[in-house]
């Protein structure tokens, strides 16, 4: 199984890069855009049995690892292999 | 009083730290490569600046599961010396033996320059050898130094008396020009609750000989040397 996860900055952070981002955004001409927020993108291929197993490994290395609690949040899902 | 100098793969101010423990200032030295399982009875632990793992994933967040990790945080414990410089201090808020956490330079820009830094507390053995309210001179060289703490924590860390450096300008006033990276408060620095652990982006090793530019940072390396605060462990 693959756990494709995201990580992004707590709302309360700054976020410099989404700023930046949004900025370059206005200036070619993407002026609806009204926030951008540049996180992170992790895919972790889990050798499990079953996605419930998947769901409460997965929780544990984004609180232990893959995301700082401090400064992110995280989401995850979790597809099959092969389909990517 | 006996110095560790930690190294990663991926740091780069080892030797620095080092030239001014056993060069300039006389103190034993040993090296700890991140694979020790002990401290070689050292009496202050430095994790010093670079790119640990080569900060892979976030700044500090592999180094932390370093075998030496382990043993650093049980020396922490038992009131060991433990001092964080620039990649240490992001090393040490991973491990969680500091609060908060060190994101982008809010100008987005690696930032190498000198600094002025307020020194809120000399009663640590870590600034013991500064006056009261001494402003010192001492160089940042980082990318992610921008301290972020949430409010509550902030306010903590505040009432406790635990910012220990503060960016200002020449004069000392802390004032958000003289902020390099967009840290809340202007911090620069940090102490734990207990006061043996400190946590800073600014390198005191880089300005510790005349050569140099500055002799500023020798009084925190010479603080420690001096310290009373001999080493607590039980």
């Amino acid at each position: 199984m693959i756990a494709r996860v995201i990580v992004t900055p707590k709302p309360m952070v700054n976020d410099p890069q989404g700023i930046t981002v949004k900025q370059g955004l206005a200036t070619l001409g993407f002026r609806e855009v009204s926030d951008v927020r540049v996180g992170k993108y992790i895919e972790v291929t889990l050798d499990v049995s079953s996605e419930h197993e998947a769901r409460a490994r997965v929780e544990e290395m984004c609180r232990q690892l893959l995301a700082n609690h401090v400064i992110e949040d995280f989401h995850f899902d979790i597809v099959r292999d092969g389909h990517r | 009083m006996k110095f560790g100098v930690v190294v990663f793969p991926g740091t780069w101010s080892d030797r620095d730290c080092g030239w001014v423990i056993d060069q300039v200032l006389g103190q034993e030295l040993t090296y700890l490569w991140h694979k020790d399982t002990d401290l070689k009875g050292c009496d202050c632990v430095i994790i010093p600046g670079g790119f640990a793992y080569g900060d892979y994933l976030r700044t500090g967040a592999l180094a932390r599961f370093a075998p030496v990790m382990e043993q650093i945080g049980e020396f922490a414990d038992r009131g060991g010396l433990v001092w964080g410089i620039c990649n240490g201090f992001q090393v040490l808020c991973e491990a969680g033996l500091l609060p908060g956490a060190l994101i982008r330079n809010a100008s987005l820009e690696y930032r190498c320059q000198w600094t002025n830094l307020l020194v809120e507390r000399t009663d640590l053995p870590f600034t013991s050898q500064c006056e009261e309210r001494d402003v010192i001179r001492v160089p940042i060289s980082h990318g992610e130094g921008n301290y972020f703490a949430d409010p509550a924590t902030l306010s903590r860390l505040e009432q406790r008396g635990q910012v220990v450096l503060r960016y200002c300008d020449a004069n000392g006033r802390v004032v958000s020009a003289a902020n390099p990276n967009g840290s809340l408060h202007n911090i620069a620095g940090i102490i734990n609750a207990r006061g043996n652990v400190l946590g800073m982006m600014p390198h005191p090793e880089r300005c510790a000989e005349r050569e140099l530019g500055g002799t500023d940072g020798l009084k925190l390396f010479r603080s420690v040397a001096e310290s009373a605060f001999k080493v607590l462990v039980s």
